[in-house]
């Protein structure tokens, strides 16, 4: 065979397989939006669930998946900037980092039920912090954090060395060059990391089930004071987020309406998720093209 | 490559005023020994340029001088800059560098305005004054013959300025910090002929205030503007002399195959 006629074949090929694959998402994508759109409305995104009878809504399993995610990169952020620091600008490599890298990458790859299960043995009976946000949140950080501190090192390594020396010319200490040069030049990357990372947290189940609990107890919107066990910025209360509220209502609900719900719900997680990956390009993009005044 | 007698070597001796003087320098990548008892004598207010083929080493021996193979290389020897060893281990590096400035070979401007990057260092140093900044800011500018070009787009990015006049700005920035010495590492070995004699008149008039110490490989680059010539080979200083010397009537035989052409 020529040269040419193979280059045929494996476009044709290559070709065929990408088609595939979108193909194959879209069709997944569509079949969620096309069921669940039409029944999303705004009764239904601001009312209660409801146990038992039909027309209930997602009021608060919306808000708590809103609230977890804000709660889990509280915590996570910081600590997964931190580590990829360390591993890129500071850590010279030796077996010691090398093994950090491997801890982190096999935390990257535990299964997700697992870490809810290491959560609620560990904070929710052991810590007594019981079903609660904050479990479901240290829950997920653990979930998040390898991949978070993998993205933020990728990204502060992809900034030229010459940036450093650059900095280090200057007489500038290895801190001042890193919080101060390389850090704002990795910032787009890094920002679009986290609100990648934000998609996989808000759509996480498994590892809440155990953590942050299964029910939503009713809570008052208008008390903002947190250690009130009413409010609904109240961190200790147990909070079904709207993956778990998917996940329950398929399983084990008894509403007449459930299939619906869980048709909408789904939608609606979708279109969050939607909105963040859209939102990280145009973010990331508008940050970088700011920063090079590429315009 | 022809064989040349390393333990050979012509360094003249220097009576002008010393702004920098190597003793000793040797230079280790892990086992490889990349220079050897490297001893040169820097002129203050003088140009001088190390000549060499690739990996002679002059980079690296360039390097050194600010301290910046500290993490990646081993030096032993003494630098002596006023008379202060800066190779000692407790030297304060950061200081050094503050009076050692360098630019690279390709130009790494921060990816901030044209103002920051003059300005973010002297800032982090404790100049506070606004009009002082500004002062430093035009002074330095101008001395890297970037003011005209630049002085209506202050706030603009830096990475949109072209290659020339981003390496102006990194020269700028150096000065910016008023070094002693400034180093540069092939400066225009990335840029077009107008961009590098634009560099090579900046650098002309810089020398009547700084001490400079430039690494090229543009023969011609040397032989233009230097004052001194320090010609490297596998590692170590074959000939240094007084750049026409070294152009027109060469010591050693491999100062002579280099500069004539007939190398390697």
């Amino acid at each position: 065979m020529n040269a040419k006629k193979v280059d045929k074949i494996a476009n044709v090929v290559i070709y065929t397989i990408v088609a595939l694959v979108v193909i194959l998402l879209l069709a997944i994508l569509g079949y969620i939006l096309f069921n669940g759109v039409p029944d999303i409305s705004w009764h239904f995104l601001t009312s209660a669930a409801q146990s038992f009878s039909s027309g209930g809504g997602i009021r608060d399993q919306l808000f708590n998946s809103l609230y977890l995610l804000v709660l889990t990169i509280i915590v996570s952020l910081p600590i997964g900037l931190g580590a990829g620091i360390y591993l890129s600008e500071y850590a010279s490599d030796n077996w010691f980092t090398d093994l950090i890298r491997t801890s982190v990458e096999v935390l990257s790859s535990l299964p997700s039920v697992v870490v809810g299960l290491f959560g609620y043995l560990l904070f929710v009976i052991k810590l007594n912090l019981g079903f609660s946000i904050l479990s479901g949140a240290i829950a997920l950080t653990f979930f998040n954090l390898p991949l978070l501190t993998r993205n933020i090192e990728e990204s502060l390594r992809g900034v030229p060395n010459l940036q450093r020396e650059a900095g280090m010319s200057l007489g500038l200490s290895n801190w001042k060059t890193t919080t101060k040069i390389v850090l704002p030049a990795a910032l787009p990357g890094i920002l679009t990391g986290l609100i990648l990372s934000a998609g996989r947290i808000f759509g996480e189940a498994a590892a809440l089930i155990y953590t942050a609990g299964q029910s939503a107890p009713t809570v008052d919107y208008g008390n903002w004071n947190i250690f009130s066990s009413t409010s609904f910025l109240n961190p200790m209360r147990p909070a079904e987020t709207l993956a778990v509220h998917i996940w329950k209502v398929n399983t084990e609900s008894v509403t007449p309406d459930a299939h619906l719900i869980s048709s909408a719900s789904s939608a609606v997680l979708i279109i969050v998720i939607l909105i963040f990956n859209l939102g990280a390009r145009f973010l990331g993009n508008k940050l970088y093209k700011k920063i090079t005044a590429t315009k | 490559m022809k064989e040349y007698n390393l333990d050979d070597s012509y360094i003249t001796d220097i009576t002008e005023e010393s702004a920098l003087s190597t003793k000793d320098i040797q230079v280790f990548y892990g086992d490889n020994h990349a220079i050897f008892d490297a001893n040169l004598v820097f002129p203050r207010f003088k140009i001088t340029s190390l000549i060499g083929a690739s990996g002679s080493g002059k980079s690296t021996f360039l390097r050194c001088l600010n301290r910046m193979n500290d993490k990646i290389a081993k030096v032993d020897g003494k630098i002596l800059y006023r008379n202060v060893d800066i190779n000692a281990p407790k030297t304060n590096v950061y200081e050094v560098r503050k009076h050692i400035g360098m630019v690279f070979q390709r130009p790494n401007p921060f990816a901030k305005s044209i103002r920051d990057n003059i300005t973010f260092a002297l800032k982090n140093n404790g100049v506070k004054d606004k009009e002082e900044l500004n002062q430093r800011l035009e002074t330095s500018l101008k001395e890297a013959a970037l003011w005209d070009e630049v002085k209506d787009n202050l706030d603009k990015s830096a990475l949109a300025l072209s290659g020339g006049q981003q390496q102006r700005l990194c020269i700028a920035r150096s000065i910016a910090m008023r070094p002693d010495i400034l180093l540069l590492d092939e400066p225009a070995s990335a840029l077009d002929p107008i961009s590098t004699s634009k560099i090579e008149e900046t650098l002309k008039k810089l020398s009547e205030q700084y001490t400079i110490i430039i690494v090229t490989h543009n023969l011609q680059q040397a032989s233009r503007i230097s004052d001194y010539t320090a010609f490297f080979h596998l590692g170590h200083i074959v000939e240094y002399n007084k750049t026409v010397k070294v152009f027109t009537n060469p010591k050693m035989k491999a100062t002579d195959d280099y500069v004539s052409g007939n190398f390697g």
